[in-house]
């Protein structure tokens, strides 16, 4: 059979198919012409700026660091996009990265994500096809993780949750970990294998409206093996800890 | 003394209440006398309705409504039984609309669900609706079309019987409750999409947590919410669209407006209650006054006095009120979760008013709701007993009755001419066959006033759409709703219902089974876990066939399901006397059981009545074959 004949037949099999569907809507067995009763998957946007926030610590200047994401589609499929980023406050932004990605539910509380992650920024700028699970996992924690394998075939994964505490109706505390690995090595970017980040902290934030609520809170960072000897011989220490203050937003 | 300032004060109160009052219909204008007439009539048989977008002023603030006729709610449409009555609806909106009757039996041609039994009424067009008038009751009318019903667009129906009616009154008074919001509805869904708990300012907190520890201990409290937490769900999640945003009215009026009927003390006043809200139960309550509940959906039922009942979204409730003081009485309709209320007075003359009570602490969902297995705690040894004894159950009276010789297999069409029916009203079976019947325990009764569980839930969890089960399901018509556990004094319940005449008593020739499902935190809402645009058919019936439809409540809130076209009979033990209903509210981890005469050919809507669920996918067609018309 040649391409054209396959193509051909495959054309008529759709035609086929679409005339057998065209008599009704099959949910409802009306009409096809007609418009449906209700529209159950409406195509949904949403953005959040989950951290945009000015610390501040002892040992190092002030610096910034952002951290949002969106997303575009309907309850099975969706677009999504991440950003994250962090620089010190009057010098070049340190690194920055951007993740495109299809996100697909594949449980009631859990998205299946894969797509492609573009750093930027001061130092070097790997690619990285990224595969993530992402979610509300039991206990209520909102839970996203991925790994990452770059063009240089480093392979790194990153988990973050995040925990909401009501103090009010509006005053709530958030703890938050994130925990950064690696398979090998990546001298370039400062990484040593195993456990090479690992960051904690608490920001309480006061929700005006649910969409807009400033807040402050504590950051604690670690370096850890590899990255922590790395980070000395830079002349950088391995431990952070900053006061934060920052603003959370969504719409 | 009478100031200068209190007569401007007065003039401006009586041009905003001018203002306010030009905007609402006749029937349901403030210091009704009662007994409102149709404003829609265009002829002796006809009406005459327009859809269209109107400003309206609700407790002061101005908003954007879709009315009938330019009015929130619509005209009041007053038919008599066994006329033909012609309606032509003109859609003066610039998208598509229509008017569905709900509660009416008519072609379904007629029944104005678009994408279903017509393609709508285009922007600018008029549709004529044409049906023969083949009950009597209480119903009302609304927009299938989109969001429109958030925004005004429903309205009541009353007809009058051709016999004559068995409830005697002085006057009467149509209420209808609803819910309105100043903000845009569909802005509103989206945000539910991205946050499903965004308009709960009602949540557990830190010291809510501490209250819990001081009353019952750090472990008990720890333990509840390790058990919410890890089903990654709300105790809180009573409404989804509360008082934060919605103004909840009385005929068209909000608390502040204060809708006003008058009595003469001593009167029978007969109160026509429509829940026209789409996302809102109503607590129903006229302090100092019983009701005696005379009819609900629509249907007499044998009269039976009540302080509260709770009205599901759609539900329609006659009651007989006898108030004697030369007073005012506050009408109180709090919402379910308790985050607001409508209000409105009956008083013996204009102006007058009583006090209104305070909303009342806002309930809690429990491990029952979530269908839970609660058989083996705290429950001693009545989970485990072969006869199953219900001594421990008082509120339901089934002290002397054995079941442990009941043929299973036989139940369906079970006789109980020799049981007292009066005494059985927690004793409803339905459903119940020897396969889902082994894992039976009563134990539960005992606890909280909580229905026997009747069945568990099978393998089938369905899928994503789906984020719980009812594990063990309870039959729950004994209980008064959500919240009123506990309130002191005599809630109706759905076993109180007991039709005047005795309907079809066949047994049904068949069994259809469908779980009420749902996904709070993605916001979806489906039948099987599966939303109405997943399903590649039609729910069939057979023309002529007499069904047993059950349903089984896998969320843990409340649903009010409406069928289309025909009457459900709930099965709640009261023999040939069952309640019909178009609308039925099903209890969290409830299994109910309802027959329905598939009697009326063509395609029917069948829903869950909260409008947002509905259009988020819980949402079925049911089609009776063979029938006439469009595919």
């Amino acid at each position: 059979m040649s391409i054209r004949t396959f193509l051909l037949a495959g054309l008529g099999m759709i035609v086929l198919a679409g005339t057998a569907n065209a008599q009704e809507y099959g949910p409802s067995g009306a009409p096809a012409s007609w418009a449906h009763p209700i529209n159950d998957s409406p195509v949904v946007r949403f953005f959040q700026v989950d951290r945009a926030e000015y610390r501040l610590s002892q040992n190092n200047k002030p610096s910034y660091i952002w951290d949002a994401q969106g997303w575009i589609g309907t309850d099975l499929n969706k677009f999504w996009v991440k950003t994250e980023g962090e620089g010190e406050v009057g010098s070049p932004l340190d690194r920055g990265e951007f993740q495109g990605l299809y996100s697909r539910m594949v449980s009631s509380f859990f998205n299946v994500q894969a797509g492609i992650r573009q750093d930027f920024g001061a130092g070097p700028s790997p690619t990285y096809a990224v595969v993530g699970l992402q979610g509300l996992a039991p206990y209520v924690f909102e839970v996203d993780s991925a790994i990452f394998l770059s063009d240089d075939g480093d392979l790194t994964a990153r988990i973050e949750a995040e925990y909401d505490i009501l103090f009010t109706q509006r005053l709530i505390g958030q703890p938050r970990v994130e925990a950064n690995f690696a398979a090998q090595d990546v001298n370039k970017l400062g990484i040593g294998s195993g456990l090479s980040t690992l960051e904690a902290g608490f920001r309480l934030r006061y929700e005006f409206r649910r969409e807009v609520a400033p807040y402050i809170g504590v950051a604690w960072e670690q370096a850890l093996g590899g990255t922590a000897d790395m980070k000395r011989l830079a002349g950088n220490k391995a431990s952070t800890t900053s006061f934060v203050a920052g603003i959370r937003l969504w719409f | 003394m009478v100031t200068r300032r209190r007569v401007l004060g007065a003039a401006t109160a009586g041009a905003t209440l001018l203002a306010l009052e030009g905007l609402i219909p006749a029937w349901a204008k403030s210091g009704s006398m009662g007994w409102p007439s149709s404003d829609a009539r265009s002829g002796p048989n006809e009406f005459d309705l327009r859809i269209a977008k109107t400003p309206i002023m609700v407790d002061g603030k101005p908003g954007t409504a879709v009315t009938l006729n330019g009015g929130v709610p619509g005209p009041i449409l007053r038919f008599k039984e066994g006329e033909r009555v012609t309606l032509r609806v003109h859609n003066e909106l610039d998208e598509t609309s229509s008017v569905h009757w709900h509660g009416i039996l008519l072609p379904f041609e007629m029944d104005g669900v678009p994408g279903v039994t017509f393609p709508g009424i285009p922007a600018g067009e008029t549709f004529t609706y044409q049906y023969d008038v083949r009950q009597s009751g209480t119903y009302w009318y609304h927009s299938h079309s989109g969001l429109q019903e958030q925004l005004g667009q429903y309205g009541p129906i009353v007809i009058e019987p051709a016999t004559p009616d068995p409830v005697s009154y002085d006057r009467e008074h149509v209420i209808v409750l609803s819910d309105w919001m100043f903000k845009n509805p569909y802005k509103v869904l989206a945000k539910l999409k991205k946050q499903s708990d965004y308009l709960n300012y009602q949540q557990r907190t830190l010291g809510t947590f501490f209250e819990d520890v001081s009353k019952k201990g750090l472990a008990a409290t720890w333990k509840d919410r390790l058990a919410w937490g890890r089903m990654r769900m709300s105790p809180t999640d009573i409404a989804d669209i509360t008082g934060h945003i919605y103004t909840y009215m009385m005929n068209g009026h909000g608390p502040q407006d204060n809708w006003t009927g008058l009595f003469a003390p001593g009167e029978r006043v007969r109160l026509r209650i429509i829940n026209a809200a789409t996302m809102s139960y109503f607590n129903f309550r006229i302090p100092g006054l019983q009701m005696t509940v005379v009819q609900a959906d629509g249907q007499n039922v044998e009269p039976v006095t009540v302080d509260e009942m709770q009205i599901a979204v759609a539900e329609t409730y006659d009651v007989i009120v006898t108030p004697q003081e030369d007073r005012a009485y506050t009408i109180v309709a709090e919402s379910m979760d308790r985050s607001g209320l409508a209000r409105g007075t009956l008083a013996p003359r204009l102006g007058m008013s009583a006090p209104v009570p305070g909303l009342r602490k806002p309930a809690l969902r429990t491990m029952f709701d979530m269908g839970m297995d609660m058989g083996n705690m705290d429950m001693g040894g009545a989970a485990s007993s072969p006869a199953m004894p219900m001594s421990g159950v008082d509120h339901n009276k089934m002290s002397g009755m054995k079941m442990s010789d009941m043929d299973h297999g036989k139940m369906p069409g079970m006789k109980m001419s020799d049981m007292d029916h009066g005494k059985m009203s927690g004793m409803v079976m339905p459903g119940m066959t020897q396969n889902n019947m082994p894992a039976m325990d009563m134990g539960g009764m005992k606890m909280d006033g909580v229905g026997p569980v009747v069945a568990r839930h099978g393998p089938d969890h369905h899928g994503p759409g789906a984020v719980s089960v009812a594990e063990v399901q309870r039959n729950r018509l004994g209980e008064p709703g959500t919240g009123l556990k506990d309130v002191g004094h005599r809630v109706l319940v759905y076993n109180d219902l007991k039709a005047l005449e005795p309907y079809n008593q066949a047994p049904p020739e068949r069994e259809v089974e469908l779980h009420l499902t749902g996904n709070m935190e993605r916001y979806m809402w489906s039948f099987d876990g599966k939303k109405f645009s997943e399903v590649n058919s039609p729910i069939a019936f057979n023309y002529g066939e007499r069904l047993r439809l059950i349903l089984v409540n896998d969320t843990m809130m409340d649903h009010p399901i409406h069928l289309h076209g025909m009457w459900m009979e709930l099965e709640n033990g009261n023999g040939e006397y069952l309640p019909r209903k178009h609308t039925i509210s099903v209890k969290p981890a409830e299994r109910v059981s309802l027959l329905i005469n598939a009697d009326a050919p063509g395609r029917w809507a069948f829903h869950c009545h909260l409008l947002y669920h509905m259009d988020m996918g819980m949402f079925r067609v049911v089609e009776v074959s063979p029938y006439q018309g469009e595919t």
